[in-house]
């Protein structure tokens, strides 16, 4: 079977008054259908940069300037703006942090998805009505028909969130990008959108990418897990495999630095220093800095190493269980 | 553990019902046309509480639960509508005012609590020189102290908040409230607006500290983890209510109120070695508006437990271990599932 | 495997800063970015060199029109390029009285620079404080302040001043009491918004939780914070107070006629205007426009740069 997305050493970068900005650096993944991967990093670890690029959705002073992304085989890195809209939505969908910055406040919830509806598909209004209401109970919002008609306002947050991933799911798209869906949410409403999400991917065959600094909910919802920092994935690889016996010192760090890693009241194993700037990456590993496995040979950029479905950018990477100390 | 110890913060039937703000003109419009104000907001209901000297108190809930506003009665920032705040036998406020600097706080968003316009230097030493605790002379030494106390370099005193990343701000707030000496700290949220990388350091930073500093902490929390790895005690709130209230082993380990229980389901965790990774298990329907909670148990909608029972009558917090005290007329049903691992 | 770089950084090292060396001061940074828009570049350029040769008038004008002693009607109304009984060159032109219209140019632009400024900063000072303390005492204090506010603002600035100045008088203080009673609103309400805002920020609460004198809240925490919007506010309302000066000197309530401001001097040349002696008005009217002109357009320029929202 062949990826439903692959991307190849993906760069976007940013032409800034300061300086030039790579903020994705020759980032590469594919994902089957209805395959679902965690996109775990930090703050500017590109991680969201890299989701925008995917959509196209990249503006000046921002740039692709490099790699592919071929979606069911289609090249879209260059592909002119009229046809990008046309995949957009129908082909590819995004569901953002805060669906109250993505839904019109002056619009029904009806009225949006049926713009939605009708950027791709000509529906009889009465089609599209029926359509949407199926939509929204799809994703649990109870009494959907009456609920068309409500305002963004009238909805609580994760709710809300609903609204936004039905509407990325009305044209069964192959691949919806999720850009930390559920990180404004409560946790009670973060379990039912990562059960539900979880559901739905796998009824529609979806394929996933999960953004997330989280890798706790990453770890709850992924099969594969990519962790990037400073623009580069640093290790990829299935989802249990790279949390139980990472590679790469820095996922190690991620994991080791959560507090349920230590025993209650003790120091926490803490990552040291924090993320280089972008502007001013170290040569080379731009985790080297802050490893403690670093060498004199870390000051070149490490190749990917692949073995076994996991990949790695590291010259030292690690062979012993994360998550010796746990107490659980 | 540490019962022994003397109590120090001792919280009395607090209550805070934020008014509707209204202007003079919808005031006047309001009477005009015979309408009552609007529903007023009880964001904490009720609360007793007491935390010995050198504890730390978890408080957790999801928004809208009260424990912020709480924190911020404790702070001084809100005066109590009904019940009153105790430290060491003294009240905190008199006449709506804070007369204490024993209880000091740090707030979730360091971009926020820090004034853009003024050095961290100064900022540091503000407090300390405003109260006397150190004199003007004195105040460079101590704004040096206190930022090496926590983790920086006291040469940084003379930028700007903005010239600092994330995690260095929330250092700098510690400092200022730590430079105030107090004996209380509230911690808001302090990690919940940082990195992954940069949260422990925080909270390794937090956990010296208060160790070297024998200080009693209030320590408010969403994130589960982070507060069972702090806490001493904690308490579990839901829409302004406590609705735990125990040994933080007790109620990790062994909820008694069905929300405390669903609330720990929900959290997302990487299993240990050689399990299966962890399924969360959602509690079912949406947090009630605050404006309007359902009556008897607030979470008597959303609970598997619920029986008639729980809409008629508001359960009191009684004990239902020892040390461990629960808001639910079903307790004792919840109680009798198993253990949990990780406690 | 067995790191191979042992010196392992596990301590907690104090943090240092992002960049090396010395932070620039955020005031540089300020200019840098002005520096990049020309034309504001140059209209700062022109409001410097029109306060200094204001400032130094006395010195830089190549007469004193106030010392009657060198005062010839002989030369009055002279067209630009005459040369005058006491050896001047009349660059441009000589007025009524046959004083040299540049110098009477610049010891206009004196007087009304004075009084501009003098009003602006008394009526930023008042108004700030109206609108900061509205803001942070809330409750009917609020109320009965900003509505006093609103309800000046509805009326023209310069019906008020017109009004105010003919009750009070000729004279610098009558017209500058006008001026600033005429603008403190402005003040008021733009001090009251960005106080509000800045009100609710967590840094007003940490100070409170201190807890902080009121006193020490406003003056070194809510202020400060709030000045951005006043500097724009300032720059904009002192040109305009400038221009209002002129038009209660043109309608003759302003100033007494021994200190001719821009205003007058436009004034007096105006009933001229018609015989073709047309420099007597319009030197001075450009000398006004430009002033202006200049001031708007820096103030423009600090208000883009200091909206966070118009930033790329």
């Amino acid at each position: 079977m062949s990826p439903v997305l692959e991307v190849r050493d993906l760069r976007t970068e940013f032409f800034t008054a300061a300086g030039t900005l790579r903020a994705v650096n020759d980032v590469s993944f594919s994902l089957n259908e209805g395959e679902i991967i965690g996109l775990v990093g930090e703050s500017g670890s590109g991680k969201s940069v890299t989701g925008f690029s995917l959509l196209g959705l990249i503006d000046a002073p921002g740039k692709i300037t490099g790699g592919s992304v071929r979606l069911k085989g289609d090249e879209l890195v260059g592909m002119a703006q009229p046809d990008l809209r046309r995949r957009r939505g129908r082909d590819i969908a995004m569901i953002f942090q805060d669906p109250i910055a993505t839904l019109n406040p002056l619009l029904t919830i009806g009225q949006q998805m049926e713009m939605a509806l009708a950027a791709h598909e000509r529906l009889s209004p009465r089609a599209s009505e029926d359509r949407c209401a199926e939509a929204l109970e799809r994703v649990g919002i109870p009494s959907a028909r009456a609920r068309l008609k409500a305002y963004p306002h009238e909805f609580s947050g994760g709710m809300r969130q609903r609204v936004a991933i039905s509407i990325a799911l009305l044209h069964r798209p192959a691949v919806i990008v999720a850009d930390e869906p559920t990180t404004a949410l409560d946790v009670s409403i973060q379990a039912q959108i990562v059960t539900e999400m979880k559901m739905l991917a796998r009824e529609f065959g979806v394929a996933m990418i999960w953004i997330s600094h989280d890798l706790a909910v990453v770890s709850g919802i992924a099969q594969r897990i990519a962790v990037m920092y400073a623009g580069r994935i640093v290790e990829t690889g299935p989802a249990a495999q790279v949390l139980r016996q990472p590679r790469h010192p820095y996922t190690r760090g991620l994991l080791d630095s959560m507090p349920h890693a230590t025993a209650p009241g003790q120091a926490l194993r803490q990552i040291p220093g924090s993320m280089p700037s972008m502007m001013a990456l170290p040569p080379g590993c731009a985790f080297a800095p802050r490893c403690a496995f670093a060498s004199p040979a870390c000051t070149s950029v490490p190749e990917l190493t692949e073995a076994a479905g996991r990949s790695w950018r590291c010259f030292h990477p690690l062979d012993q269980p994360a998550q010796e100390g746990i107490t659980s | 553990m540490n019962q022994h110890r003397e109590t120090y913060l001792k919280i009395e039937n607090v209550s805070k019902i934020f008014g509707p703000r209204l202007s003079m003109g919808d005031r006047i419009l309001r009477a005009a046309i015979r309408r009552g104000p609007p529903p007023s907001l009880t964001a904490v209901s009720g609360v007793s509480l007491t935390l010995a000297k050198g504890q730390t108190l978890g408080l957790v809930g999801e928004s809208g639960c009260g424990k912020s506003t709480l924190g911020r009665v404790i702070a001084g920032i809100y005066p109590p509508t009904t019940g009153k705040v105790m430290l060491d036998g003294l009240a905190l406020m008199e006449e709506g005012r804070k007369v204490t600097t024993a209880v000091q706080t740090v707030f979730q968003d360091p971009f926020a609590s820090l004034d853009p316009r003024m050095k961290v230097g100064e900022a540091v030493a503000e407090g300390p020189v405003a109260h006397g605790i150190v004199p003007r002379s004195g105040a460079r030494a101590h704004v040096a102290k206190w930022l090496s106390h926590a983790g920086l370099d006291p040469t940084l005193a003379d930028r700007y908040p903005h010239q600092f990343s994330g995690g260095q701000r929330q250092r700098i707030a510690i400092a200022r409230a730590l430079a105030m000496q107090p004996k209380l700290l509230i911690c808001d949220e302090p990690v919940a607006s940082l990195d992954v990388s940069i949260q422990a350091q925080v909270i390794n930073l937090f956990l010296e500290l208060r160790r070297d500093l024998d200080l009693t902490c209030v320590f408010i929390s969403h994130d589960l983890s982070v507060v069972r790895h702090v806490s001493d005690r904690v308490a579990v709130m839901y829409l302004g209510r406590i609705v735990e209230l125990g040994e933080t082993h007790q109620v990790f380990g062994r909820p008694s109120h069905p929300y405390t229980a669903a609330l720990l389901d929900s959290v997302p965790r990487i299993a240990a070695e050689g399990e299966v990774l962890m399924e969360v298990k959602p509690i079912s329907g949406e947090i009630p508006s605050p404006l309007n909670p359902p009556p008897g148990c607030h979470f008597a909608p959303r609970c598997p437990l619920a029986t008639a029972r729980c809409t008629a009558e508001i359960p009191s917090l009684r004990e239902t271990a020892p040390g461990q005290r629960a808001a639910c007329h079903h307790a004792e049903s919840q109680l009798a599932e198993p253990e949990r691992a990780g406690a | 495997m067995t790191p191979s770089n042992p010196k392992a950084p596990t301590e907690n090292p104090p943090v240092g800063m992002t960049e090396t060396g010395k932070p620039t001061p955020p005031i540089l940074l300020f200019w840098r970015e002005f520096r990049r828009n020309r034309i504001a570049t140059v209209a700062l350029g022109i409001t410097i060199l029109l306060a200094f040769v204001a400032l130094f008038a006395p010195f830089v004008a190549p007469q004193d029109p106030y010392n009657l002693q060198t005062l010839s009607l002989m030369d009055a109304r002279r067209p630009p390029g005459h040369v005058g009984s006491g050896g001047y060159v009349h660059i441009l032109g000589t007025d009524a009285q046959g004083r040299d219209l540049l110098s009477a140019i610049l010891y206009g632009l004196r007087i009304s620079i004075q009084i501009s400024l003098a009003a602006g900063f008394i009526a930023l000072t008042i108004g700030a404080t109206i609108g900061v303390l509205a803001a942070y005492i809330g409750g009917w204090v609020e109320t009965v302040l900003m509505r006093m506010v609103d309800l000046q603002l509805s009326f023209p600035a310069i019906l008020l001043a017109l009004v105010l100045s003919a009750l009070l008088g000729q004279g610098k203080a009558q017209l500058i009491t006008a001026l600033v009673a005429a603008q403190y609103a402005y003040f008021a309400r733009t001090a009251y918004g960005a106080a509000t805002a800045e009100r609710r920020k967590d840094y007003i609460e940490a100070a409170l939780a201190t807890p902080l004198s009121a006193r020490r809240v406003i003056f070194r925490h809510l202020l400060p914070n709030c000045a951005p919007p006043l500097i724009v506010v300032a720059t904009v309302q002192i040109a305009s107070s400038i221009s209002l000066e002129a038009t209660l000197s043109f309608l003759g309530l302003g100033l007494p006629v021994t200190e001719p401001s821009l205003g007058m001097l436009i004034a007096n040349g105006f009933q001229y205007m018609m015989s073709g002696r047309y420099w007597l008005s319009v030197y001075p009217g450009l000398m006004l426009i430009l002033l202006i002109m200049a001031i708007n357009i820096v103030g423009d320029q600090i208000r883009d740069q200091l909206n966070p929202r118009l930033r790329r």
